[in-house]
């Protein structure tokens, strides 16, 4: 192991300014007087001021101390960590996609809705649905858009008594926030010893205020919802709709789809399964899909193409729709490599990437349950789809080493950490996606790390509380951080002087 | 530096090998000890010492002689100071109590306690909540839920309350008619609340669950019972900290924390009131119960909430059942009881119910 | 062969399935059942090489014509400015680009570094003490305000200017609609433009959780009585909320100095390209006043120390706040949000700095106010229809000519080479045939005056 990541003392950019330096050159001078009264003109503006090469040095070091999946194996569970494409980041980099304005005459963006019409026909094929909405911004914003398509939907039919959405207790934390931002009521089932949603409890759960279903398969725990015929028939039995969260639809490429597995409606991380970067946070994209019936209330405008005239249109033509949930038409940036990517894999392509990724989650399943420390809590018989998750509470007992302090040492192995304490349903979680993009080696030393760590837990138990120490940083007292929060240059000036 | 006290009740537990429920009372013991009892307390407590020596956190360890403490202790390797009398091999609940007050004036930060429900009833019945505790689980009978899991964990949850400091919640101190008991009736009581240190629950950025706290979850359950709550109709409020958030909620902060209240058009109506009273009612006007969850085995209806009998519960019906549950509470209790004095009526319940957990949030839980 | 993305080739595969003790990969979907199992291939254009891929993608974005490649007007939401090369070859760098949510702080210290910077350089630019680490877009934090007013005060009115982007509007009615909170709007002076205050007031009661204002307008005019409008909703109880467009805030008052307690805006100007409208950049500011930080929805980045608080480092902060805002009516559930743009953003105006922050909103300003002279001595037109002070924006009526519409006017100037500005009549049908025009630092006096030729000629042509 001989892991360092960049280790700069890189002062805030404020702190680096140096009054009269700037980073830009006008074009040119203003030479038209401007007409405002003064008393609506600024007086004074703190930005820091420095020349271009110290800007470029200062975030250069900056990303340096930054971890990526270019930097090496990133399992965070649920969050689908693929490799990058780097030519998609060319193409969208392009003038012509760009430099177009979303408002120019149709005629001049036919490219952009041509492509935008390509990669909605290629999304609903993925996942066997009608029509797809690109406007949602992210997973979450695809969620909420969902909870308000429901809500069109029962309104259509009069029926406004469906007030309540269920969700498993392993569903992604967004699940019921979006659906409480839809003004739905949570009506959460728990899972039974399978992992898999309670059928008995669901039963109780339904009713004529059930609007929605909102379930992700694979689910969190990386497991199949092998009932999801049952699961259905009992949501659309008690007229509720079925939505798809498609956070894990990188285990089912080319196998299944939610809409063959009778999900109405469903959304997509394009920054998940179709290998757009995740930015550091953002941006994604979350497109909706539909089922026919469900079309016309889905948000304008939607590309439409005229056979005839050859001519690509956006149709804002829809008296059903729900309105705009986004200033424009979506993260177009997104899309083009998303489609980029979809091009790149081809059916086949796909098809091999969920081999692939489901491969190497069983792979880690069946290495790591030889090692001692780390359990399954639910179903060890049969595989995993794209994720799996391990419990370190045999670790936590014999040691007092919690999955906080092993997700924290393998910082130090140069790997990014799985995802932790989640979902709730497992104590002491560590939630692994390896995606296909790594290699078997990798995944080997993934093992070797956590066994590594289980090992250290027992002979330098302090070694591992004290990670990680190959980082940028060592551990950050968080609970101070939001105790007292300071969250500027002006607020931290504050602090300093106090 | 912090202070820790510690009680042990060398006695607890040792019924339950040889088929006796409890030890409370002097012949008991003697019944114990003569049917081969080997003591089982005083072992638990050194788990959870070693555990806490373990992690290394410096505190005062404070504590009673010989086998209430001091005895097990230097077994865990740990430094104790040592204060009050016993007379050893012959300890009662007088000397439990003792120990309690005495810890409360040297000051002590946290006081662990193991025993079983008897105990924890007479430590809170000495000194209340004035002193956070916390109960190594040793007893037969655990229906109180200021238990730690395992002895285990009793320590963990120790030193992180004396290293970095842990919220604290209230929590019930349920105790049993010993009489009854021991003749296979059960008469859960709610002796009362005591402070009790809690990990909030561990989350990673952003991915959801409760908010971790008690407090305001309770709050958020509170807010949306109060919302849902109709005019024309009784509330009866059964005992615990949720119900009586519900109580706050609608400003009413007298309410019994150990009793039935019942509450008509957003306010208090009749304050720890009885079976008798509440049948009045009923006959007038239609009724909701709103319960929770009661000790560890999360008891929802039948123990410490016996004014709410088998008889109103028939006639209010299951469907004006409410049941309050903080997502912190559920995750102790993973399914719930009912044990009313009607078989019929229990069966009844069993199946999932839907629990309030939180704001426009509730959870099907199952009744076992 | 291998797969050009997927390290493990069918013989690795194929030793894996032996070491963990299963026969084929087909043994790992068993779990599937049969029914719902798709037994063709996925009907999606056949997989090709990067070459392809590039060819195809570049000649369908070849049927664009993107602004650069002519003269356009248009601005309405997102303005076209000139990204400067290093700010997009920083945010390229793949330790920023392919990185999560900073969960992980001790290996994500330069994201949220850079956040942190961004944090306080919104905040300094509109005048508030706090801003979170991004929206989705301008429409979006509109939304998120709303409901943020109406969680802060636990009213159900919101109440917004009737000259503001009908697709913006239509976002706000969605997100509003989640708590059932109404949105009224509030008229405007036929002159001028401004909000017609008599009706704010009397609109204005115990029940209005926020008022909100744009400034500058949508339609490009300065909203200039934001004092009195904050007063107005202050004195109700109700907060003030400010839409911006930052640029112009190297120039003008910031909205924390007239009473904004919330400001939003979209922050694509700052260093972002203008990509079909997105990805966008959403800001979100507010005092720091406990009751208004405890409901502000989405990240904050925060600085702390190490454990042995020897070094300062930052982190994700007020996670329970999330947590807390769930509890609430009409939570957030914003998770992954627009942290690259946010990023690219520090880096621009870290590069400008506020002289040229400065410089450039003057520019875009004077670009505007030359335009409007100019345009506004052709016979028949008029600019802009407000009298008021504009920024960048401005309007343009043809009302007196013989041109049919805006849309037809428009067709005549794409003959020439020249995107015209975006037609007001089905947003506002009061407006009769009126355009919306934009100029910034692209624009040069030759490309105005280009325009105003061509106008000439057009209208010209048809007498």
């Amino acid at each position: 192991m001989n892991y360092r990541q960049a280790r700069w003392v890189e002062p805030l950019i404020f702190e680096l300014s140096k009054p009269g330096r700037v980073g830009w050159a006008s074009p040119e001078k203003p030479r038209e007087r401007i007409n405002v009264p003064k008393e609506l003109l600024r007086e004074k503006l703190e930005l820091p001021e420095l020349s271009e090469p110290e800007v470029v040095r200062h975030y250069t070091r900056l990303s340096q101390m930054n971890y990526g999946v270019d930097s090496g194996f990133y399992p965070l569970g649920s969050c689908t960590m693929k490799y990058n494409p780097k030519v998609c980041e060319e193409l969208a980099a392009l003038e012509t996609a760009s430099c177009i304005h979303p408002h120019q005459a149709e005629e001049t963006v036919q490219g952009a809705l041509e492509l935008m019409y390509r990669l909605e026909r290629c999304l609903a094929e993925v996942a066997g649905v009608a029509r797809v909405s690109l406007q949602p911004s992210a997973g979450a914003h695809g969620e909420f858009v969902a909870m308000l398509l429901t809500r069109a939907y029962h309104k259509s039919k009069r029926d406004d008594k469906r007030n309540q959405v269920i969700v498993p207790d392993s569903a992604h934390g967004t699940n019921p926030a979006s659906a409480a931002m839809a003004g739905y009521e949570v009506v959460t089932v728990p899972s039974n010893a399978r992992g898999r949603v309670d059928l008995k409890a669901l039963k109780a759960a339904v009713s004529e205020r059930s609007a929605a279903l909102m379930l992700t398969n694979p689910n969190t725990l990386g497991l199949f919802e092998d009932q999801i015929i049952n699961i259905a028939g009992v949501v659309h039995d008690a007229g509720g709709l079925l939505f798809y969260d498609g956070a894990n639809l990188n285990g089912i490429l080319g196998k299944t789809r939610p809409g063959d597995m009778d999900f109405d409606i469903v959304h997509f991380n394009l920054h998940k399964t179709f290998s757009t970067p995740h930015g550091g946070g953002g941006p994604g994209a979350g497109p909706v899909g539909v089922q026919k019936e469900l079309e016309k209330f889905l948000p304008v405008p939607l590309v439409e193409y005229n056979e005839k005239r050859g001519r690509y249109s956006l149709d804002y033509d829809r008296p059903h729709s729900i309105g705009k949930i986004k200033g424009f038409y979506g993260n177009f940036g997104v899309f083009v490599k998303a489609y980029a990517y979809l091009l790149l894999m081809g059916a086949e392509g796909l098809n091999e990437v969920t081999d692939a990724a489901v491969l190497n989650a069983n792979y880690i399943m069946r290495k790591l349950l030889r090692v001692e420390g780390y359990e399954l809590k639910f179903d060890a018989s049969g595989p995993c789809k794209h994720e799996v998750v391990f419990s370190a509470e045999p670790l936590k007992r014999e040691t007092d080493i919690w999955a906080h302090f092993v997700a924290k040492r393998l910082l130090d192995f140069g790997m990014h950490a799985p995802t932790y304490y989640f979902p709730p349903i497992v104590p002491e979680a560590l939630m692994i996606e390896p995606t296909e993009s790594e290699s078997k080696e990798e995944l080997d030393r993934f093992v070797d790390a956590l066994k590594t760590i289980a090992e250290e837990a027992k002979s330098d138990p302090d070694r591992v509380r004290s990670a990680p120490t190959a980082t940028a940083i060592g551990r950050l007292d968080e609970v101070k951080a939001s105790r007292q929060p300071i969250l500027s240059w002006r607020a931290y000036r504050k602090s300093a002087k106090e | 530096m912090k202070k820790l006290g510690l009680i042990i009740n060398p006695i607890a537990g040792m019924g339950g090998r040889v088929g006796l429920k409890g030890t409370d009372g002097a012949d008991t013991v003697a019944k114990a000890l003569e049917l081969g009892a080997d003591t089982v307390s005083p072992a638990r407590a050194v788990e959870t010492l070693g555990g806490l020596k373990r992690v290394g956190v410096e505190f005062e360890l404070i504590t009673y002689p010989a086998e209430m403490g001091a005895a097990e202790a230097s077994e865990a390797g740990l430094e104790a100071r040592v204060i009050g009398h016993i007379t050893s091999g012959k300890t009662t609940a007088e000397d439990t109590k003792h120990a309690a007050r005495e810890m409360l004036e040297q000051g002590v930060d946290l006081i662990l306690i193991a025993g079983g429900d008897g105990t924890m009833s007479d430590v809170i019945e000495a000194i209340g909540t004035q002193v956070p505790i916390l109960g190594i689980p040793t007893g037969v009978k655990m229906h109180s839920a200021a238990f730690a899991n395992t002895p285990q964990t009793a320590g963990e949850v120790a030193a992180r309350f004396l290293s970095e400091g842990l919220p604290l919640r209230e929590a019930e101190v349920m105790d049993i008619d010993e009489e009854a008991y021991r003749e296979n009736r059960l008469v859960a009581k709610l002796k009362g609340y005591a402070q009790v240190p809690y990990e909030p629950v561990m989350m990673q950025a952003t991915k959801e669950g409760s908010t971790g706290y008690e407090l305001a979850d309770q709050k958020a359950i509170a807010r949306w019972v109060v919302e849902s709550m109709e005019r024309g109709r009784i509330y009866a409020l059964g005992p615990g900290t949720t119900t009586r958030a519900v109580a706050e909620e609608l400003g009413i902060y007298n309410s019994t924390l150990l009793g039935v209240d019942l509450i008509e058009n957003y306010k208090l109506l009749a304050r720890d009131t009885n079976e008798q009273h509440i049948l009045e009612v009923i006959e007038k006007k239609p009724i909701t119960i709103i319960v929770s969850p009661i000790g560890r085995q999360g008891f929802i209806l039948g123990r410490g909430n016996q004014q709410l009998s088998s008889v109103i519960i028939k006639r209010v019906g299951k469907e004006n059942v409410w049941v309050l549950a903080t997502p912190n509470k559920l995750k102790a209790t993973h399914t719930l009881k009912v044990d009313t004095d009607d078989a019929k009526l229990d069966r009844e319940f069993r199946g999932y119910i839907r629990v309030i957990t939180g704001y426009r949030q509730t959870c099907m839980i199952k009744v076992v | 062969m291998g797969h050009p993305y997927i390290p493990n080739t069918r013989e690795i595969r194929e030793q894996m399935l032996r070491e963990i003790g299963v026969a084929s990969i087909d043994e790992l979907f068993a779990d599937i059942p049969h029914q719902i199992r798709l037994k063709r291939k996925l009907k999606l254009p056949p997989a090709m090489s990067e070459l392809e891929v590039k060819r195809h993608v570049q000649a369908i974005l070849a049927k664009n014509k993107p602004f650069t490649q002519m003269l356009s007007f248009l601005g309405g939401g997102v303005w076209p400015h000139h990204v400067p090369a290093h700010v997009r070859s920083l945010v390229q760098r793949s330790e920023f680009l392919t990185s999560y949510t900073p969960y992980q702080p001790e290996a994500s210290q330069g994201m949220l570094q850079a956040l942190f910077e961004y944090q306080s350089m919104i905040a300094e630019l509109v005048g508030l003490e706090v801003a979170n680490s991004s929206m989705y877009d301008w429409a979006t934090a509109l939304g998120e305000a709303a409901l943020m007013c109406a969680r802060v005060t636990g009213r159900q009115k919101f109440i917004v200017p009737k000259l503001i982007s009908k697709d913006r509007l239509s976002v706000l009615r969605n997100y509003a609609s989640g708590p059932g909170l109404e949105v009224v709007e509030v008229g405007y002076d036929r002159r001028t433009g401004q909000l017609d205050l008599r009706q704010l007031r009397a609109e204005l009661g115990g029940d209005v959780a926020g008022v909100y204002i744009e400034n500058p307008s949508y339609l490009g005019f300065l909203e200039t009585q934001g004092d009195e409008i904050a007063a107005a909703a202050h004195k109700t109880g109700a907060l003030f909320v400010v839409g911006v467009n930052p640029i112009s805030l190297g120039l003008f008052k910031a909205p924390g100095a007239y009473g904004a307690d919330i400001v939003v805006g979209e922050g694509q100007p700052l260093g972002n390209p203008v990509s079909f409208g997105g990805p966008s950049l959403g800001i979100f500011a507010c005092r720091d006043e406990l009751k208004l930080m405890r409901q502000l929805p989405g990240r904050l980045i925060g600085a702390t120390t190490t454990l042995d608080d020897k070094a300062r480092g930052y982190c994700m902060v007020l996670q329970t706040r999330e947590q807390h805002i769930r509890r609430e009516r009409a939570t957030s559930s914003i998770c992954t949000n627009e942290a690259l743009c946010a990023v690219a953003a520090a880096i621009y105006l870290a590069s400008l700095g506020p002289r040229g922050l400065c410089n450039l909103a003057e520019l875009c300003a004077s670009n505007a106010s030359y335009a409007m002279k100019k345009l506004n001595t052709i016979k028949g037109l008029r600019s802009p229809i407000f009298d008021a002070p504009h920024f960048n924006e401005f309007t343009l009526n043809c009302d007196d000519t013989r041109v049919l519409s805006i849309q037809k006017l428009n067709a005549g100037l794409l003959k020439r080479g020249i995107q015209g500005g975006k037609p007001l009549r089905e947003e506002f049908p009061e407006l009769g045939k009126t355009a919306l025009l934009c100029t910034t630092e692209l624009h040069s006096r030759e490309d105005i005056d280009r325009l105003a030729s061509a106008l000439k000629e057009l209208l010209g042509e048809r007498r």
